[in-house]
């Protein structure tokens, strides 16, 4: 979904020549005995959106923080453009930080705090006139330059600071949870919006958030971060598709979680055995693991069919006709309008998520208690060992 | 209990602002009364200005108050600087060497007799005379250095304490935007706080103006603020012109404190509006 | 910011405050140990020449002695105490319920109020003493309209008396009681005293277990900023309290200023701070407390 210039649409992450813009190298930051930022290791391209993705404590702020330079890696290098910029102080780097907060200056009004930057680099005051009223335009706040922070509505202050950050063309935006205090509909409006601006100046964004939808919505690549680690970094459908763990299966979207041991592993498929599950799984890709080690199938609710009569099952390969099948009783239902949740309790005990879009207006909807069989395609669960 | 009002507090309020407010406005009466001896209304001839005239020509107390003015205006803008300094340091960082040490020294004045400081100060001007010459005897100076001793106290704790509601992240996002430390304070700390560093040069000022204790012990000869006055008066008995000097006192800071009230109500007003 | 630069910010303060307020109190201490002299200044120095080649160090305890053995001196210093702390008693039985109903009043009524209590702590303090006088006296406001109401025929005594010098310390304390303690009430959440009687309390057992105990920072701030200072308290003793009220501000004052007796002066000075800087770190610990509360 992210669509942040042709640059990155190259995909630069995957080309070993290609030459990062912002590297982290191997950076941790202590705090006492407390580990925040636990020995990361990241490599940021030019004209990519990066989400740090992770629950509060994860250590995200305190990584962004130290790009932004308001903390020092107590071990490791931060490199931007080429230069190690690990011990320089906030107002000597080519960075800009949005805060949470938005940090308005209350007694300045909207242009003042817009030129603020250009004016401490000395710019010209004909060129900080023209470049403010220019970047206003670009953020849509016009007429707006001589009214005061309190003035302005939770939106427009957000734009002021972004216009602020982006005034003086930084090498690296950093944005702290930029749309946490808007409400649903203006978050979505302004997501875009946000895609929209990133494209035409190609700057690199660095986002940190804890909100998953967010991150889907903006990030070219995303890193999901857990206990001062990045425990998976890739594009938003790596990250969902293929986690590499539970814990990043689970983070990202709902998935139903299945513990199970292997039963047959081959280079072309695996068969799961999974207790939790009453049944067996068959994948139709090889994973590597050793033999009888425990495993997890992740299947995610919207690739699960549910039907009330027996459903054929599609076994391709080798296949059995009692893989990816199982019944069980519905045992709560969500409506969401576009689509509900339905919450399948297994002969085993374990509750299945299913989900499923409500495509008719009608449909003879299936109700609580009601038996169904649950079934999906070999190809839809990950399995991860760990 | 929000909209059961208490009988019982309603009555504690009452009594209470009334034990407050009595005697200031028995003062404010009585300086209209024609008797000399104040308390005993002369119906005949009061209400009347005529000791509002008669302080106008005391050329005593008149001398005493433009001390004092002076005293109370460098006290007050040098409890300034030092308060507002200690302040920020005390509240911005949170470890340095001899912070627990000015912590001490800064709330120490606070609760001290000011015998007590009154005395030491005198003792410590005396000796500084006796080693090296200055200050060459009492007056002014001395009276405005321990003025100043106590009066940034009270400024440290009311820059400190809105130093602890100011939001960090102003002065992140100025350093972020290239600004070096020392111009953050002066272009985005100070002109944020400054409603607080104006109330504290207030409170400087009215303790100044006010004090009796500290001024007798480290003045000198001719250099009689309008409390000492006041007290060798007030130490015979009532005295009319005293009663005008109060009415004059508690007109001038309920106007003051009205007017400082309002702007800092639309101050506030504004800073809360903002994220 | 370097280190180097938070030293500098707070250097001036601290260099100012060693100076005028440390200093003073250890040239305080050298002089409590000196000799009473007829001089300028009233007492010897601590250390002297004897001779050619020899420094003598004069310590003298007697006047630390003299303040021990002398009754005077002794019943100072407890009066002030006792005087000290009933007023605090008294100042928090009056300003507690006062604290509390502006705590409890809406906005807008709680600004007015606030501005009430705090208008009389910006008037000068000796003014309001002497308001006092002019109601305590024998033909003062007070006895004249007692006698007025028929209520009394003779005008009672009650200036220079230990009950005009108790008023006076309440009043002129009052504020500096009421503004810590409602500092601490406002941040109270009311909620707790909701849910307290939605589980069966009476209102006053609600104010007993729960915002007597939370409030404690707050009413021992208060009683510390009216106990310490008022049992140094010099201007009220003296115009209030008559030749009867033994305070050992008054004391001091006297000591100092009548008698020239520096030396005994700082001797007192000396014994009072003792005495009074247990108090004061205890003051210094709640506030610490109350700080790390509300961060």
């Amino acid at each position: 979904m992210a669509n942040s210039g042709e640059a990155v649409k190259a995909a630069p992450w995957r080309d070993p020549s290609a030459r990062p813009y912002v590297e982290i190298e191997r950076v941790t930051k202590s705090f006492g005995d407390f580990k925040a930022v636990d020995d990361v290791s990241l490599k940021i391209y030019k004209g990519e959106i990066f989400c740090l993705l992770g629950a509060s404590g994860c250590g995200k702020t305190t990584l962004l923080r130290m790009l932004g330079g308001f903390e020092t890696p107590t071990s490791g290098r931060i490199l931007i453009d080429g230069e190690d910029m690990t011990g320089v102080p906030p107002y000597e780097r080519p960075v800009n930080m949005m805060f949470q907060s938005y940090a308005l200056f209350p007694h300045m009004n909207v242009e003042q705090n817009v030129a603020f930057g250009l004016k401490q680099d000395g710019v010209p005051k004909a060129q900080i006139v023209e470049r403010v009223a220019t970047m206003l335009e670009l953020v849509k706040l016009g007429g707006f330059g001589k009214r005061k922070p309190h003035q302005l509505s939770g939106g427009q202050k957000q734009r002021v600071a972004l216009a602020r950050s982006l005034v003086k063309r930084p090498k690296l935006l950093l944005l702290d949870e930029p749309l946490g205090a808007l409400d649903k509909k203006l978050r979505e409006h302004t997501q875009f919006e946000l895609i929209g601006l990133q494209d035409k100046l190609g700057v690199t964004f660095l986002v940190v958030t804890h909100d998953q939808e967010e991150a889907m919505t903006l990030a070219s690549r995303i890193g999901v971060m857990d206990h001062g680690e990045i425990v998976q970094a890739g594009t938003p459908s790596e990250i969902y598709e293929f986690p590499s763990s539970k814990f990043v299966a689970d983070f990202v979207g709902s998935v139903n979680i299945f513990e199970g041991k292997l039963l047959e592993d081959e280079p072309e498929y695996v068969r799961i055995g999974s207790e939790e599950l009453g049944g067996t799984l068959y994948v139709s890709h090889g994973i590597s693991a050793a033999p009888e080690a425990v495993v997890w199938a992740a299947v995610r609710p919207e690739k699960i069919f549910m039907s009330t009569s027996q459903p054929e099952v599609d076994t391709g390969g080798s296949g059995q006709a009692t893989d990816n099948l199982v019944r069980g009783i519905v045992q709560d239902i969500a409506y969401l309008g576009d689509l509900s949740i339905y919450l399948v309790k297994l002969p085993t005990g374990k509750v299945v998520r299913v989900t499923q879009p409500n495509t008719s207006r009608h449909a003879e909807s299936i109700t609580w208690d009601q038996q169904v069989y649950l079934t999906w395609d070999s190809s839809s669960p990950v399995v991860v060992t760990r | 209990m929000n909209h059961r009002r208490s009988f019982f507090i309603l009555t504690c309020l009452a009594f209470g602002f009334a034990f407050l407010y009595v005697p200031i406005l028995s003062m404010v009466v009585f300086s209209f009364n024609a008797s000399k001896l104040v308390t005993v209304w002369d119906s005949a001839n009061s209400p009347t200005l005529k000791w509002y005239a008669a302080l106008l020509h005391n050329e005593e107390i008149l001398d005493a108050a433009w001390i004092s003015l002076k005293v109370a205006v460098m006290n007050a803008s040098g409890a300034v600087i030092l308060g507002t300094l200690a302040g920020f340091g005390l509240a911005r960082f949170s470890q340095f060497r001899g912070r627990f040490t000015l912590n001490a020294m800064t709330t120490a004045p606070l609760v001290m007799p000011e015998v007590i400081t009154g005395l030491s100060l005198l003792l410590l001007f005396v000796a500084l005379e006796q080693g090296i010459g200055w200050p060459a005897g009492r007056g002014i100076t001395t009276m405005t250095i321990g003025h100043m001793t106590f009066s940034m106290a009270y400024v440290t704790v009311v820059v400190q304490s809105r130093m602890a509601t100011f939001d960090t992240a102003l002065e992140e996002a100025a350093m972020d935007l290239g600004c070096r430390p020392v111009k953050v304070f002066f272009l985005i700390t100070l002109p944020i706080i400054f409603p607080a560093i104006l109330s504290g040069w207030l409170l400087a000022f009215t303790l100044s103006w006010d004090d009796l204790v500290i001024s007798s012990f480290t003045s000198g000869p001719g250099s009689s603020t309008l409390p000492m006055v006041v007290f060798s008066k007030v130490r015979l008995g009532v005295s009319p012109e005293i009663n005008v000097l109060a009415t004059i006192t508690i007109a001038v800071v309920t106007m003051m404190i009205v007017g400082v009230s309002l702007w800092m109500a639309r101050a506030e007003k504004i800073g809360k509006a903002v994220a | 910011m370097g280190i180097s630069g938070r030293g500098l910010v707070v250097a001036l303060p601290y260099l100012w405050l060693v100076l005028f307020f440390v200093v003073p109190f250890v040239i305080v201490l050298k002089i409590s140990f000196s000799d009473v002299d007829l001089a300028i200044p009233p007492y010897k120095p601590l250390i002297d020449w004897v001779g050619q080649n020899a420094l003598a160090i004069r310590i003298n305890f007697n006047n630390y002695a003299f303040l021990f053995t002398d009754s005077l001196y002794i019943s100072a210093f407890l009066n002030s105490i006792k005087v000290a702390f009933i007023s605090t008693i008294l100042c928090l039985l009056i300003g507690y319920p006062i604290a509390y109903g502006i705590a409890r009043s809406t906005p807008t009524t709680r600004n007015i109020l606030l501005l009430l209590v705090v208008l009389p702590f910006w008037t000068s303090l000796l003014l309001r003493v002497y308001a006092w006088i002019g109601l305590l006296k024998a033909n003062g406001v007070i006895n004249n309209v007692l006698i007025w109401l028929g209520v009394i025929h003779e005008p009672i005594t009650m200036l220079y008396t230990p009950f005009a010098m108790y008023v006076g310390i309440v009043y002129s304390y009052l504020p500096f009681l009421i503004l810590p303690l409602y500092a601490n009430l406002e941040k109270m959440d009311w909620q707790l005293l909701e849910a307290a009687e939605d589980l069966g309390c009476r209102p006053w057992q609600a104010f007993y277990k729960i915002t007597l105990p939370l409030s404690r920072n707050g009413v021992l701030a208060g009683s510390m900023l009216v106990f310490i200072p008022a049992v140094g308290e010099f201007v009220i003793p003296a115009l209030l309290g008559g030749p009867n009220a033994l305070m050992i501000g008054r004391v001091l004052w006297d000591e100092f200023f009548s008698n020239r007796a520096w030396p005994v002066a700082s001797a007192v000075a000396i014994l009072l701070l003792i005495l009074l800087v247990p108090f004061m770190m205890w003051y210094q610990s709640v506030q610490a407390r109350e700080s790390a509360g509300t961060r």
